[in-house]
């Protein structure tokens, strides 16, 4: 790595020092993942909304793009 | 700081959904109409296979979007909502690296970020479970390939992130150079056994049980009752390019994340960087 970091330029700080920092990066990691899961996995091994099928269907071509196990 | 952060990692993160959605939208949807044909042909195929064996023929469900709609609107909408939880899971990572990863510009890190999601989101789960198109996958297995699909993708993230760590603390011992390549090593074999022991999708009891033994669930040559093939396996081009342009799709999403999130990391973090740090102020690199 050390020809990534240029001698002299300072190390970027920590910008995480608190708990009110670290709620930030849970909920935004939690919605995150709450649409990796809807775009990726609902409505297909589990589905929070039963056996409707509009949200798989609707993002499908999509689901099998990003590299998803589909129909 | 984590707020603006994050916000830039979105806004990166829909741009690069973006572009992918385009990219997509020209390469992936010609592919992806080829794959549903063959499946609609290979399914009339095997409804007059069934009325002439005397079986019950299944009727298909009702279509809830038509093609149009799920080939523009609902791929882009999927890509640019992917791009962006992309973009703010990046963000996340990249604030948890700040300050933890040694003397490493903020632009560097942004880049080598991206290559951790890349890497770790996509193409290590993809060597063991490549993205398929439509008319390939059984019904009937759905839950056990999500399952270890997601297996993959944990795996190969958890283990990324342990590798980073046993990078650093290998680096006192090592020197920089080989412990990179200590830790990429560990990773490589970590996640091969992962790979060796999971199940190739072929080999699940179900399309062992229907199939018979085969590596994959690619539709091979579907055969009358006298062993005469009624209609082709699927075609190898159409899968073949399907997989390149998915591998590109991704590549495009996280090199736009990590070059549209660099410069402004770059202007938020060392805006100063060329004047020199104020005597006194606590060494970053320690904390
Ligand atoms: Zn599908």
């Amino acid at each position: 790595m050390s020809s990534l970091s240029a001698p002299g330029t300072i190390a970027t700080p920590v910008v995480v020092p608190n708990a009110k920092a670290a709620l930030w990066l849970v909920g935004t990691a939690f919605l995150a993942l709450l649409v990796y899961y809807f775009i990726g996995v609902d409505q297909g091994a589990v589905s929070v909304f039963g056996n409707d099928m509009h949200i798989h269907e609707f993002v499908h071509d999509s689901r099998h793009f990003l590299g998803f196990p589909c129909h | 700081m984590e707020k603006r952060i994050i916000l830039r990692g979105l806004l990166a993160g829909a741009v690069a959904g973006l572009l992918s959605f385009v990219f997509a939208r020209i390469f992936a949807e010609p592919q992806i109409n080829q794959a549903i044909d063959y499946e609609s042909g290979r399914d009339a195929a095997q409804e007059l296979l069934d009325k002439a064996a005397g079986l019950p023929v299944e009727a298909a469900g009702p279509d809830l979007f038509s093609r149009t709609v799920q080939a523009n609107v609902g791929i882009g909408t999927g890509m640019i909502l992917f791009g962006a939880a992309m973009g703010a899971l990046f963000a996340v990572a990249y604030l948890l690296c700040l300050g933890r990863v040694g003397r490493l510009r903020a632009r560097s890190l942004s880049l080598l970020v991206a290559g951790g999601g890349f890497a770790g989101f996509y193409l290590v789960p993809f060597l063991k479970y490549p993205a398929n198109p439509p008319a390939i996958g059984h019904p009937d297995t759905i839950k056990e390939r999500g399952s270890l699909y997601l297996v993959m993708v944990l795996c190969s993230i958890v283990f990324l992130v342990a590798a980073v760590w046993l990078g650093q603390r290998l680096q006192a011992r090592f020197g920089n150079w080989n412990a990179t390549l200590l830790a990429a090593g560990a990773y490589a074999v970590a996640i091969g056994i992962v790979m060796a022991l999971l199940p190739s999708l072929g080999q699940l009891a179900d399309n062992v049980h229907t199939f018979g033994n085969h590596p994959t669930e690619t539709p091979l040559p579907l055969e009358n009752s006298q062993g005469a093939i009624v209609y082709p396996g699927f075609p190898a081009d159409v899968l073949f390019s399907f997989r390149l342009y998915s591998v590109a799709a991704q590549l495009i999403m996280w090199s736009t994340i990590g070059l549209v999130f660099a410069p402004m990391a770059q202007r938020l973090l060392q805006p100063t960087a060329k004047s020199p740090v104020p005597a006194g102020s606590p060494d970053p690199v320690a904390a």
